[in-house]
């Protein structure tokens, strides 16, 4: 680890204040994955800005009937907090399939957006990688691949996204507040992580200068019929393989709107429009999400040692769907999948 | 006013165990390091020092964290409870006193580790089934197996036989 010099920001002005100006700062929070990658020396900050004191570890119900989560959540009270339990459940189950306790327990919900792949070549800093060294090649294509992407993947760069929180924050389509130099901004959740196209070194449209304050959830949960199902080599404590979030809202035995996404298998959490519309006005039957998973893998893509994710992909998604139509979630204690 | 601090020395004062301590750092100290080099609370173990197998769990305010990825800096004013920190007037902890009776280890280097996350396990009042000990006990990893035994200890610690 360099070394940086260190500040501790009392205020969002202050903090959008002292990183104006300062191209080698960073804002720590939680600093679980942040602290990992500076003792990698794959992170290399000069400074330091410590924002986990600011006034942003509320939860509060909006005026639109949502939630808006302060930055500083920790991932452990934003999952077991009897709202998000109640009107959120994939949110709490997805929180709950990341990580361990101890790391909930740190890590902030505005860091748990920002969180880096875990390719294991960016972490790798003997070979190139195009998101740790620009323009230095990827060594994921033609090597070791099997955790990388099917979806969404360019000639640069096969990294997934390592978040689960954010599998489901996409299903939910929260809105992320961020404040920079020139004030506060909205950013919808589809536009907040990119594909890496050819400039991996990106994982997100924030400026560096940006701060994420809070995460808005707007009113509608799928509390009733929804799931998250994480499939990974370990059962517990391991990054997804492949993940769904599902939601779904049911009117009978008939869908009227199916929203899900995957995790592990793109740069961002994956949406299919397309696939999602297919189940509208249908049946909520095995026919119709084989259907969907199908439209989902029309273009996803295997390496070798990750081809594998597709076929898993697809009954997972299946599974999945059948799990929130039923309204029998997942459940992140006992690991037998329904 | 930001408080801010050359990159060579700064002071943190941390409270360990219930004592008071007063620590001029480099800013890069992780807790662990801290607990461990200045303060030779070596029952805090480092195992992988990246988070991944909860060997260094302690805990701060009373909720379990992994030392290793935290930065004693940003610690400044917390309380930090260790393994030795457990026995009061010469008695054991019912959970370190159950990891006796049930002979919960082997080599015995993750267990200060899993004990204090055992302690964070039993304050937050989550985990009561096996199923969901084991969940919440997912980020210590114990490699000579004793799990079974582990979560046996504990359910005895929460007086569920």
């Amino acid at each position: 680890m360099i070394s940086f010099q260190y500040s501790r920001a009392s205020n969002v002005a202050e903090a959008v204040r002292l990183m104006a100006g300062s191209p080698g700062a960073k804002f720590i929070a939680g600093g679980t994955n942040l602290v990992d990658l500076m003792k990698m020396d794959i992170e290399r900050p000069t400074k330091l800005i410590d924002v986990s004191k600011l006034p942003l570890d509320k939860v509060e119900e909006t005026a639109g009937g949502g939630l808006r989560i302060g930055a500083l959540v920790r991932n452990s009270d934003l999952a077991y907090h009897p709202l998000v339990e109640r009107r959120y459940p994939v949110l709490s189950s997805a929180l709950l399939a990341g990580a361990s306790q101890q790391l909930r327990n740190m890590a902030s919900v505005g860091g748990n957006l920002l969180q880096r792949t875990r390719c294991a070549y960016f972490y790798d800093i003997a070979t190139p990688c195009n998101k740790r060294a620009a323009g230095s090649g990827c060594s994921a294509i033609g090597g070791l691949n099997r955790m990388n992407a099917i979806l969404g993947a360019s000639d640069s760069c096969i990294a997934v996204h390592p978040s689960d929180m954010c599998v489901a924050l996409a299903v939910l389509e929260a809105k992320i507040h961020v404040m920079g130099p020139r004030g506060e901004r909205v950013i919808a959740f589809a536009d907040l992580h990119r594909l890496p196209e050819d400039k991996p070194e990106r994982d997100n449209n924030l400026n560096t200068d940006e701060l994420v304050t809070a995460i808005e959830l707007p009113q509608r949960g799928f509390a009733t019929n929804y799931t998250y199902l994480k499939i990974r080599d370990r059962l517990s404590y391991a990054f997804a393989l492949v993940a769904v979030a599902v939601g779904l809202e049911l009117d009978g035995g008939r869908i009227k709107e199916a929203r899900f996404a995957l995790g592990g298998v793109a740069h961002k959490p994956w949406r299919n429009g397309q696939a999602e519309a297919v189940l509208s006005g249908r049946p909520a039957d095995a026919g119709a999400f084989r259907q969907a998973a199908d439209l989902v893998l029309l273009e996803a893509k295997g390496l070798g040692h990750n081809t594998f994710k597709i076929a898993l992909a697809r009954r997972a998604m299946i599974r999945a769907l059948s799990q929130a139509a039923r309204g029998t979630p997942q459940s992140q204690s006992n690991k037998k999948i329904a | 006013m930001a408080e801010a601090y050359a990159a060579s020395s700064i002071s943190v004062t941390l409270r360990v165990n219930g004592t008071k301590c007063g620590l001029t750092l480099d800013p890069r100290s992780t807790l662990l390091d801290v607990l461990r080099e200045h303060l030779d609370l070596t029952g805090t173990k480092k195992g992988c020092d990246q988070g991944q197998c909860g060997a260094c769990t302690v805990l701060v305010d009373g909720r379990r964290v992994v030392s290793c990825l935290t930065l004693a800096i940003m610690q400044h004013g917390a309380s930090v409870t260790t393994i030795e920190g457990l026995a009061k007037e010469g008695k054991l902890h019912p959970l370190q006193q159950a990891f006796i009776d049930h002979d919960a280890f082997q080599c015995g280097y993750c267990t200060p580790g899993q004990i204090c996350s055992a302690v964070g396990l039993m304050a937050e009042g989550k985990a009561h089934t096996a199923d969901e000990i084991r969940e919440s006990m997912s980020g210590n990893i114990c490699r000579c197996g004793a799990y079974p035994n582990i979560i046996a200890a504990i359910q005895q610690a929460m007086g569920r036989p």
